[in-house]
């Protein structure tokens, strides 16, 4: 821009400096346009946001972040993020916003992997050339995408506690497992002296895998011979941790849920909040990515698919290695919004009360502290980072895949 | 250009519009009605009936303001809210006033730039059980799942009252009246708490009343009342005396019925406005307090018509007698 202006009146100037030349000058009047757009919308923020904190001063109500450090005094319900962040009524609101967005992430998280899972699996079981398989994968999209995912999580949530039977009749699996109303409580892991090995052994177990996987894969470039790593790979990753396990004598103990007075104790509870939301959640997104794979796969020339018939290549050869990978470079973008909107969408749980980031911070501690700006203000801030983070990486993604292309 | 001057012209009146305060009471008198908050759905208190007709005492303290200040009960317009939401939505303007079974604190009242005009009922946070538990006091609940409404000083409360006593509970929180009550019809909690009224209320509106008892502990004070913005005094005077009139006609014995016959009787004259100059000082017509009573009642019918004995819910005046009669319910002297 800078450039332009001064080469203008560098032209300006050789024919002499006049103001008519530059007022009919185009990129001038372009500049001189941008700047005072550019003026008047940050006018009008100025004056919106000092409005706003006038407005907030004249009504009397409380502003500044001293409330973070207040005692928060009210419970959550048990999950994930009490346990991690240790929260008690005595914690600070600042934990309460810790809570709330670990919970959210979670959702987010185990939502993306399922709603990705079915997704596939719907995507290309909705061009299977078996009719009633294309059918039911069809009529599934139809009838998930096209009902609110509101209506979808509460649905969900008022059966899951309806239908399941009361604490002291739940589903019980061999006395390890328990499904009732009030969630699935599983045995809940207590790593004693000697775990870390485990952990550490595992590890090796994948990096090794990663390495014998490499070698076959060069093998099989440089001399044309396949070999199945599979056995090594399952030996490395799970018969290594299990060995050290042994051989420190059992350091894992596990903590099993039993009936109490009202409800199951200990263990690891599983709420029906969390249950209904990410199944719902999942169920709904993996509508739009099985579309968004089944658009990828369409797009795919077709002599891809009879070339990889040609040279011999089975079926499920010819999705793995040549139909898929270029699917899922239409697929990918597609996708990746999917997964924003299911990060979003997850603030809908206050309506059955899971306690992610809207319904914790932005719910109870709002009602409690008041301070609308501040707070919804912090709660925009976690969703925008959390989508920015994701479009980040699949861009990221993206860019790989489209480059191994062509 | 001569566009975008315009254009920003335009934008920066609407900006600087939104700086501009009148006062509530010409507000509402421009509007010719009154936008009240109130619940979403808690029987005798604020409920709407199946021809959107809403009753309850909470609404009845609406009714009374539009009265003094429309002379007019019915040009009301209701706002359903969320506990969540109440707050927000007064503090914006998009409500005149809320009067939602709201609990009057120190930090809701000095914190949140809203003032509480007065109380309407003395209320307390109970428990309500299955009968099929036997259980007979709070204090057995060690260890039970709680179902408990979003964003009220019932989950700070349950929290102290946990603390002190020793219990521990899982809350089960939910964002509306129903889904607190199916969550606990369902089975999802063994416990519902939340205040006294909203018990009584709760088990009305259940399939079998006889299933839920309530147990006796009330572990808080919840005086609840309605309440305006900070800042318009004039109208938090209006709301304020307009319940006010409803204790006093109690307590001299003026009802819908007996209104138009002040008899001589000096207290009464003064609460019709017959004598003195009270309705210059908020503001309003000489006839105020008489379409309040005439048209919503004194607060001894509000109470009876809505939660009384006679009514499915099925309170008693308790502490929400009169002083002079054994309980709290006090106005200060219209004078």
């Amino acid at each position: 821009m800078k450039k332009i202006i001064l080469d203008s009146l560098g032209q300006s100037q050789h024919r002499g400096f006049n103001f008519r030349n530059l007022l009919y000058n185009n990129e001038a009047r372009a500049f001189f346009f941008q700047i005072a757009t550019l003026l008047i919308v940050i006018g009008l923020f100025y004056t919106a946001i000092g409005n706003l904190f006038e407005n907030i001063e004249a009504r009397g109500i409380h502003t500044g972040f001293s409330f973070l450090k207040n005692r928060a005094g009210f419970d959550i319900l048990p999950f994930l993020g009490n346990y991690v962040v240790d929260y008690t009524p005595e914690s600070p609101n600042l934990s309460v916003f810790y809570v709330g967005l670990i919970n959210t992430l979670v959702v987010a998280f185990i939502g993306i992997i399922l709603s990705t899972l079915i997704g596939l699996l719907i995507g290309i079981a909705r061009l299977s050339n078996n009719y009633l398989i294309s059918k039911l994968a069809g009529g599934y999209i139809e009838l998930f995408r096209n009902i609110p995912i509101l209506l979808q999580i509460l649905f969900w949530y008022n059966l899951f506690i309806n239908v399941f039977p009361h604490p002291k009749q739940s589903f019980s699996f061999f006395d390890l497992a328990f499904l009732n109303q009030r969630g699935l409580y599983l045995p809940k892991p207590i790593p004693e002296e000697g775990f870390l090995f485990v952990g550490i052994a595992f590890i090796i177990g994948i990096i090794a895998a990663y390495f014998i996987k490499k070698f076959y894969k060069k093998k099989h470039e440089l001399t044309g011979i396949h070999t199945s790593t599979w056995l090594y790979t399952a030996t490395l990753i799970i018969g290594l941790p299990i060995i050290v396990y042994l051989l420190f004598g059992s350091p894992l103990q596990f903590d099993y849920a039993i009936l109490g007075k009202f409800n199951l104790k200990g263990g690891m509870a599983v709420v029906p909040e969390f249950l209904a939301l990410t199944f719902a959640l999942s169920v709904y997104t993996a509508t739009y990515i099985a579309e968004a794979i089944r658009s990828g796969i369409e797009a795919v020339d077709k002599g891809q698919k009879e070339a990889a018939a040609a040279i011999g290549l089975t079926q499920i050869q010819s999705l793995k290695l040549i139909v898929l990978p270029q699917a899922l470079r239409v697929a990918i973008p597609p996708t990746i919004n999917q997964y924003l909107n299911l990060t979003k969408n997850s603030s809908l749980a206050t309506v059955i009360g899971y306690p992610e980031l809207m319904s914790t911070f932005g719910g109870t501690v709002l009602n409690q502290v008041g301070q609308a700006v501040e707070i919804l203000g912090m709660a925009m801030l976690v969703y925008l980072v959390i989508s920015l983070f994701i479009s980040l990486l699949l861009n990221y993604v993206n860019k790989k895949m489209a480059i191994q292309g062509r | 250009m001569k566009q975008l001057l315009k254009l920003s012209a335009a934008s920066l009146l609407v900006v600087g519009a939104l700086g501009v305060q009148a006062s509530t009471l010409s507000d509402v008198q421009a509007k010719g009605h009154l936008s009240c908050g109130v619940s979403k759905g808690l029987a005798g208190f604020s409920s709407a009936d199946s021809s959107g007709t809403w009753t309850g005492i909470d609404v009845d303290v609406c009714r009374a303001v539009a009265a003094a200040t429309l002379g007019d009960a019915t040009k009301v317009k209701f706002v359903p809210l969320t506990a969540k939401e109440r707050f927000t939505a007064l503090q914006s303007g998009e409500i005149d006033m809320l009067s939602r079974n709201t609990t009057w604190t120190i930090t809701r009242d000095a914190s949140l730039g809203l003032n509480f005009a007065g109380v309407n009922y003395y209320d307390g946070q109970g428990f309500m059980v299955k009968s099929s538990l036997g259980i007979s006091s709070a204090l057995e609940l060690g260890g039970a799942a709680v179902c408990i409404q979003a964003g009220t000083t019932t989950e700070l409360n349950l929290a102290d009252w946990g603390k002190s006593n020793g219990i521990d509970y899982n809350s089960v929180v939910s964002d509306t009246n129903a889904q607190t009550l199916s969550n606990y019809e369902a089975g999802r909690c063994d416990v519902l708490t939340t205040d006294a009224s909203g018990l009584y209320s709760m088990r009305a509106g259940s399939n079998d009343p006889s299933e839920h008892v309530v147990l006796p502990e009330i572990i808080s004070k919840e005086p609840l009342g309605p309440v305006v913005r900070q800042g318009d005094d004039a109208w938090f005077n209006i709301v304020r005396w307009s319940l006010n009139a409803m204790i006093t006609a109690e307590e001299i014995g003026v009802t819908s019925a007996t209104v138009d016959d002040v008899s001589n009787n000096p207290e009464r004259e003064r609460l019709m406005g017959r004598s003195g100059s009270t309705h210059e000082y908020v503001g309003l017509n000489s006839d105020w307090t008489y379409q309040i009573i005439k048209q919503v009642g004194n607060y001894s019918e509000s109470f009876e018509r809505n939660i009384g004995l006679n009514t499915p819910i099925g309170i008693a005046r308790g502490v929400n007698a009169l002083w002079s009669d054994g309980g709290i319910l006090y106005s200060a002297p219209f004078r």
